[in-house]
């Protein structure tokens, strides 16, 4: 009873700011909503037994990858977002997308609808720490490596990118690797 | 009517909870900033405040009172609703974390049998902690990460530069030194085997030799100067720093919307105090108590809370005579020293630990 009024309590909250966040042309708006919707969907997995991903919700995404987020909008100073008549095209495009989000969302209502309800007496102590645990490095050991080579790329790349090399440095770079590649 | 009572009840005892946390934790805070004014004078040869009350000590209600009656400014061009909801966001985050505070060992031997409707029907203990989540650390962690917002969001809507530094300087340093906390809390974790605080406390119990400040020093070192950091306390308090920053983040603050930052800081500091006695210090643990009274009397949980509010206070008081005796940090010192030494640190003991620990469990 009280995890049903909790429940549509905070799932009226994130549907509220996710709307929020789309429709504020002001960015930093859109960022404390964005925030509003990770803290909301944190609610919802304490009241659906999982506080492990909780607790690693509001810890990763609203208090770190948000706060970056937040951070440089600030020393940007963006102004608001004006609608632009140049790209007027890709509504068309967004509306397909949605379209397509939507009818996904009611598949996934209907496979849940359709799935037995099985397992119905381990749902308290599968968002266990300790079962996560032992589940991501046991059974699920190649996603999670997988995910986390995937990540390193990420974070590689992006480095990468922000380093600029100005033109000499460069060419010296790739004089440098032409060289190791004769010589090997 | 006995069962709109069975179902309340647990919502009343929780509410209860929460308010006699909350005056306790607010009082201890308000005499922070009254032992404050008190130790820096005596460092500095002054007296401090003396004048309210005996030896001052009503000074932090007169304080109370000043900040109500001020003239509450509010910028020209400042964006109203993130003004307002800035200092809010910085209390509530820090005052969250209060509901897993283990204050005390439970009590066991109090017969609960005498309250009606059965309410007591299965009741063996009273935890001393209002709420037991299993992921205590990461709770505590993650909302503190969320008050930075607070200091940011007052930075960005106070249309002022040096407010605008101050918050983005707090963000910056907040964001590199909670990495460094988390992995000095990971040797902890690992060596306890569990993230829920009480599990942690009774991990170190038996002997002072197994608290974690011993087999864990530098992760204790490496906590204890991100906790610093954290709180934008000297050596480390860049976002308000008064001779580059007017006052920081906060220049543009007054009257009751200044005291919720000012409270907020006073609260996180409570809050990293009290981590690092449930961490490293063994949390409520006294030596030796356990031969005295029984473990679970009334006596022993009165003895081992006054113990536990003792180590926060010296860790409180670790902080005044910091700030009475270290000079500033420069900006780029603090991210250098933040990244290049601290979290090298933290990550080779967390290193350490894993080795240690796989040894130790074969």
């Amino acid at each position: 009873m009280a995890s049903t009024v909790f429940f549509f309590l905070f799932a009226g909250l994130a549907i509220a700011s996710a709307i929020s966040m789309v429709y504020h042309r002001n960015p930093l708006y859109g960022a404390i909503s964005l925030v509003g919707v990770f803290i909301s969907l944190s609610c919802i997995y304490i009241t659906l037994a999982a506080p492990f991903i909780a607790a690693v919700q509001v810890l990763i995404y609203a208090g770190a990858i948000m706060v970056l987020v937040v951070f440089v909008i600030m020393l940007l100073n963006l102004d608001d977002d004006k609608p632009l008549d140049r790209l007027r095209y890709l509504y068309a495009v967004g509306g397909g997308l949605g379209v397509i989000l939507l009818a996904q969302t009611f598949f996934i209502f209907y496979a849940v609808m359709k799935a037995p309800n099985h397992a119905a007496d381990q749902s308290e102590t599968v968002g266990n720490t300790l079962n996560l645990g032992s589940a991501m490095y046991t059974r699920y050991l190649l996603p999670v490596e997988i995910v986390g080579v995937m990540l390193l790329m990420a974070i590689i790349g992006a480095v990468i990118l922000v380093r600029r090399l100005n033109q000499p440095q460069l060419e010296l770079v790739v004089e440098q690797e032409h060289e190791r590649r004769h010589e090997a | 009517m006995e069962s709109v009572i069975k179902t309340a009840f647990p919502f009343a005892l929780f509410t209860v909870g929460v308010l006699i946390a909350f005056q306790m934790v607010l009082m201890i805070v308000a005499y922070t900033v009254l032992a404050e004014r008190k130790v820096l004078g005596w460092i500095q040869g002054r007296i401090g405040p003396n004048r309210v009350g005996p030896w001052g000590v009503l000074q932090p209600f007169a304080d109370l009172l000043k900040f109500i009656f001020k003239e509450d400014l509010v910028p020209d061009k400042s964006t109203k609703f993130v003004y307002f909801l800035a200092p809010l966001v910085a209390l509530t985050c820090a005052l969250m974390p209060m509901v897993v505070y283990p204050f005390a060992p439970a009590i066991t031997t109090i017969d609960w049998s005498f309250l009606p409707f059965g309410l007591a029907d299965g009741v063996k203990q009273l935890p001393l902690t209002i709420a037991h989540i299993d992921v205590g650390v990461l709770y505590v962690l993650g909302i503190t990460s969320v008050g930075v917002y607070g200091i940011a969001l007052a930075g960005w809507s106070s249309n002022n530069k040096y407010s605008l530094m101050g918050g983005l300087r707090s963000s910056a340093q907040m964001i590199s030194y909670e990495l460094a906390m988390g992995a000095s809390v990971l040797g902890v974790v690992m060596l306890a085997g569990t993230l829920d605080l009480t599990g942690i406390i009774s991990a170190q119990i038996r002997s002072p030799f197994r608290w974690y400040i011993i087999p864990q020093f530098i992760g204790f070192v490496v906590f204890l100067i991100a906790a610093f950091a954290e709180t934008n306390r000297v050596p480390f308090d860049l976002p308000e720093a008064e001779t580059e920053l007017v006052a920081g983040f906060h220049t543009e603050y007054s009257a009751l919307k200044f005291a919720l930052f000012f409270m907020a800081e006073y609260v996180n500091m409570f809050t990293v105090s009290v981590m690092c006695t449930v961490l490293f210090l063994g949390g409520w643990y006294v030596p030796g108590l356990s031969h005295v009274f029984a473990p679970g009397s009334i006596p022993y949980a009165l003895v081992s809370h006054i113990a536990f509010i003792g180590k926060i206070c010296a860790f409180l008081f670790f902080y005044i005579w910091v700030r009475g005796t270290l000079p500033r940090f420069r900006f780029d010192q603090l991210m250098n020293f933040g990244w290049k030494f601290l979290l090298p640190v933290a990550l080779i003991n967390v290193i350490l630990t894993i080795i240690i620990v796989y040894f130790l469990n074969r």
